[in-house]
């Protein structure tokens, strides 16, 4: 075996210019592929990550059907002690109550229809990034007060600003007429135009009064601390839900199907691009590998003439190969994970990606993730790809004819 | 190339041609690399552009128009307390004298509607129903009733996601609530006389539309409106119709194009000419490696040859341009193929590509569920000019090395 090591390292030497060239070939594609994986990677993270983190959670117990249509009589009995519950059942976990309704918000001098949600100010900054980007007054702190904190857009439509008052209408969960006076206490920017246009929070038990909810709420969200945690999150509440009136547990999938279906479609795309990229490097090691069988004829016809099986020859095509991609591999996921360092820690960013990024959620600069499926996916399927394309020059080796081989110029 | 110990260009291609058979499997490996390369080029340039240009089609029909006319405020803070007078006469006669295809004035104001169970924040448009066809409105998007038929119209057209939400039906009534420019709260009871259906369905929620002057009337602007909006031939030509509008309004109003009306939309449209440039020159760079590789063995293997050339007298720059020529054959033949490959996968679905399975990741990117590939011919220029180019560049270093043999020592290698 040894040996067969040696004469392979050797034979790859014969021509170091050729050799180098497929090399960097797979060089080339092994960092681009990294760096291309990595970002894609790191921002799917970031997009679910923000998404979910900025209000829905990471998952929901729901009314089932609450999510398709959701209808302020859709709704859960008893929302905040279901809420107590969960953060007994779930330790570690962030949990909290929260009823949503549409309502008519009027200033002094304007009137918009707006989104309603009631919180607990207590347990909703847990789960929700909103709470930390009141940039104008402050958050909701009693859990009873007929406060409000709404978006900077929707405070700029309506001309009011932190100490004004709001008047809502709207309707209760019995049908009734639902109004109620507020003050604002706080104005938040969350750079998502439409949460600051049309977004607003009160505390869930004065909610519940205005809205006649009779201690329902909408929804029950749920935070994790990372995405891998949320099978074993949806199992405990399922347990703690299973008898209870029809209530469901969707996880953020179920919340935002688009946005897995975003995710697979970029996925999808790019790996056609990267598909093509590992087949032109492919055929350069095929035509490498031919190329080294070919002018070598006479050599291999003296070999076999000598009593060495072909399959030893193929064999020795194929370890050719291993150790050139090897080469490729090692080098390429070397100045590949530099680069996916250097951009983890500095943060990528290309003209135009602001704009993309607030429609997906994002900030500005995308940090690629450094992870082992990051860093190798795409340079072992270089590898595999670039072994598969010198099985055609290996197997020519079987139709060799030691006498002709001798003569073959 | 003329010169006494020049080869004659017939010559000079004849053997070129011959060399590149010499060894037909490595060239059929390296044509088949060029001409994938070259497919994978076009193809993808197509489906992206193709991509853009429904997302920037129906972007803008969302809009709605390439320019639109405001009060300067009203982007800031849309309310009815920032409008414009409707075009009189003359400026109608003015706008259709110039380069405009279609115009339509609107109030757009947001409003709550309510039906007996339920109440949503919309936007309300007071629309001319013709203005607002000419503008890119379709038709056949209603999917039950009509549409409105006349500027004073009393009926209500919702979109079909806001009428589940609002548990009614067509023929329902219901209640729209806005702000008249006093503050005071402007209600009306509308019938609902048609509903429609957008590509994107977050459209449907938000868009109701009534006649124009039964929400002018509902409003107390009688002759006043939000915005005008304009459209021309070609979106990617928007500077003579912005001058034209322009001209025709003044400075007063604030006048903008679609690309700053919305942003994102702009944005990708810059961004696409980069991007697509960015991925032929990846493309090629793979390329690259193969092509140097496969000159550089097929200089290597006749170098005992090419000393005896230069022996007999052949000029270094006459083997420099002998083996640029093969490159150049070999190139040209993989485009060739390349190109042929890529229009004949183009064809078959040039009516579009069904990718409903990832219809709501695609509604997020602002694309609807059917892809329709885009074959530009500045593209398929581009991808072969870039091949050509970059390629030529590429085979100079192998054959600029073949130039320099020293002939007594090349012919004396084995």
């Amino acid at each position: 075996m040894t040996l067969s090591l040696r004469m392979a390292w050797r034979n790859l030497w014969r021509h170091k210019r050729r050799t180098w060239l497929t090399a960097t070939a797979m060089i080339f594609s092994n960092v681009l592929l990294i760096f291309m994986i990595s970002l894609q990677l790191g921002s799917y993270d970031m997009m679910i990550n923000n998404t979910l983190q900025a209000f829905s959670g990471h998952l929901q117990v729901q009314q089932a059907g609450y999510n398709d249509n959701p209808k302020l009589r859709t709704s859960i009995p008893n929302a905040q002690a279901l809420a107590d519950r969960a953060r007994q059942a779930l330790p570690g976990f962030r949990v909290t109550a929260r009823a949503a309704a549409f309502a008519l918000a009027s200033s002094e001098q304007r009137s918009f229809g707006i989104q309603v949600t009631g919180v607990q100010p207590e347990f909703e900054p847990g789960v929700s990034t909103l709470p930390g980007l009141v940039s104008e007054g402050r958050f909701l702190q009693d859990p009873d007060a007929a406060e409000i904190v709404i978006g900077s857009v929707m405070a700029r439509n309506l001309k009011v600003e932190t100490g004004d008052e709001l008047t809502l209408l709207g309707s209760g969960r019995d049908g009734s007429f639902a109004a109620g006076v507020v003050t604002v206490i706080g104005i938040f920017d969350s750079g998502s135009n439409d949460m600051d246009r049309s977004f607003a929070e009160v505390p869930l038990n004065y909610f519940q009064e205005t809205f006649a909810m009779d201690g329902h709420g909408s929804s029950i969200a749920v935070s994790v601390d990372n995405l891998e945690q949320i099978p074993a999150a949806v199992t405990a509440m399922e347990n703690l839900v299973r008898d209870g009136n029809g209530l469901v547990v969707l996880d953020w999938n179920a919340l935002h199907p688009g946005l897995q279906q975003a995710i697979k479609a970029d996925f999808a795309s790019a790996w056609f691009m990267y598909g093509v990229l590992i087949v032109l490097v492919a055929f350069s090691v095929l035509n490498t590998q031919l190329m080294s069988v070919l002018e070598r004829t006479r050599e291999f016809g003296v070999i076999t003439a000598l009593g060495i099986k072909p399959g030893k020859l193929a064999s020795l095509v194929m370890l050719e190969t291993v150790l050139m991609s090897a080469i490729g591999l090692v080098i390429g996921v070397f100045l590949g994970t530099l680069v996916a360092l250097y951009f983890n820690t500095n943060g990528f960013s290309y003209p135009g990606m602001e704009e993309a990024a607030e429609r997906f959620n994002l900030p500005g600069d995308v940090y690629p993730s450094v992870s082992a499926i990051a860093l190798l996916l795409g340079p072992v399927v270089v590898f595999m790809f670039c072994l598969l394309a010198s099985i055609y020059p290996a197997l020519r080796l079987f139709r060799l004819r030691p006498v002709e081989a001798m003569r073959a110029v | 190339m003329a010169g006494p110990s020049h080869l004659p260009l017939g010559a000079m291609s004849v053997l070129a041609w011959r060399n590149l058979w010499r060894n037909h499997r490595r060239t059929v490996i390296m044509l088949l690399a060029i001409a994938i390369g070259v497919w994978a080029m076009i193809f993808m340039t197509a489906l992206m552009r193709g991509m853009v240009d429904q997302m920037i089609k129906d972007g803008i029909d969302a809009l709605p128009g390439l320019v639109q006319v405001h009060h300067p405020d009203f982007r800031d803070d849309p309310s009815i307390d920032h409008r414009i007078p409707e075009p009189g006469p003359q400026l109608r006669k003015d706008l259709e004298a110039s380069g405009v295809t279609g115009w339509t004035a609107r109030v757009r104001v947001p409003a709550m509607i309510s039906s007996e169970r339920n109440s949503r924040g919309v936007t309300l448009l007071g629309v001319d129903p013709r203005g607002e066809i000419a503008l890119g409105f379709d038709p056949e998007s209603i999917v039950e009733g009509r549409f409105l038929e006349s500027r004073d119209d009393n009926g209500l057209v919702v979109g079909r996601k806001l009428l589940e939400r609002l548990e009614t039906r067509l023929g329902k009534r219901v209640v729209v609530m806005s702000q008249d420019p006093e503050n005071n709260i402007a209600d009306r009871g509308f019938r609902v006389v048609g509903v429609y259906r957008a590509k994107l369905s977050g459209l449907e929620e938000s868009f109701v539309y009534g006649g124009l002057e039964t929400v002018q009337a509902l409003l107390g602007v009688p002759g006043e409106v939000s915005e005008i909006a304009i459209t021309g031939e070609d979106y990617r030509q928007v500077d003579p119709l912005y001058r034209q509008v322009s001209g025709v309004f003044g400075t007063d109003p604030e006048i903008l194009q679609w690309t700053e009306l919305d942003t994102y939309l702009g944005m990708m449209l810059k961004m696409m000419d980069g991007f697509v440039l960015v991925w032929l020159v990846v493309i090629f760079l793979a390329l690259s490696f193969g092509l140097v590789n496969t000159l550089m063995m097929a200089v290597f293997e006749r170098v005992r040859e090419i000393g005896l050339m230069q022996a007999l007298g052949m000029k270094p720059s006459t083997i420099l341009y002998q083996i640029l020529l093969e490159s150049l054959m070999l190139l040209a033949l993989g485009l060739l193929i390349g190109n042929i490959l890529a229009i004949a996968t183009i064809l078959p679905v040039r009516d579009g590509i069904d990718i409903s399975s990832v219809a709501e990741g695609m509604e997020m990117m602002g694309v609807s569920s059917v892809l329709y590939p885009a074959l530009k011919l500045k593209d398929l220029l581009m991808a072969n000019a870039v091949v050509i180019v970059l390629g030529i560049l590429t085979s100079l270093m192998p054959a600029w090395r073949a130039s320099q043999y020293r002939p007594v020592e090349a012919i004396a290698k084995t």
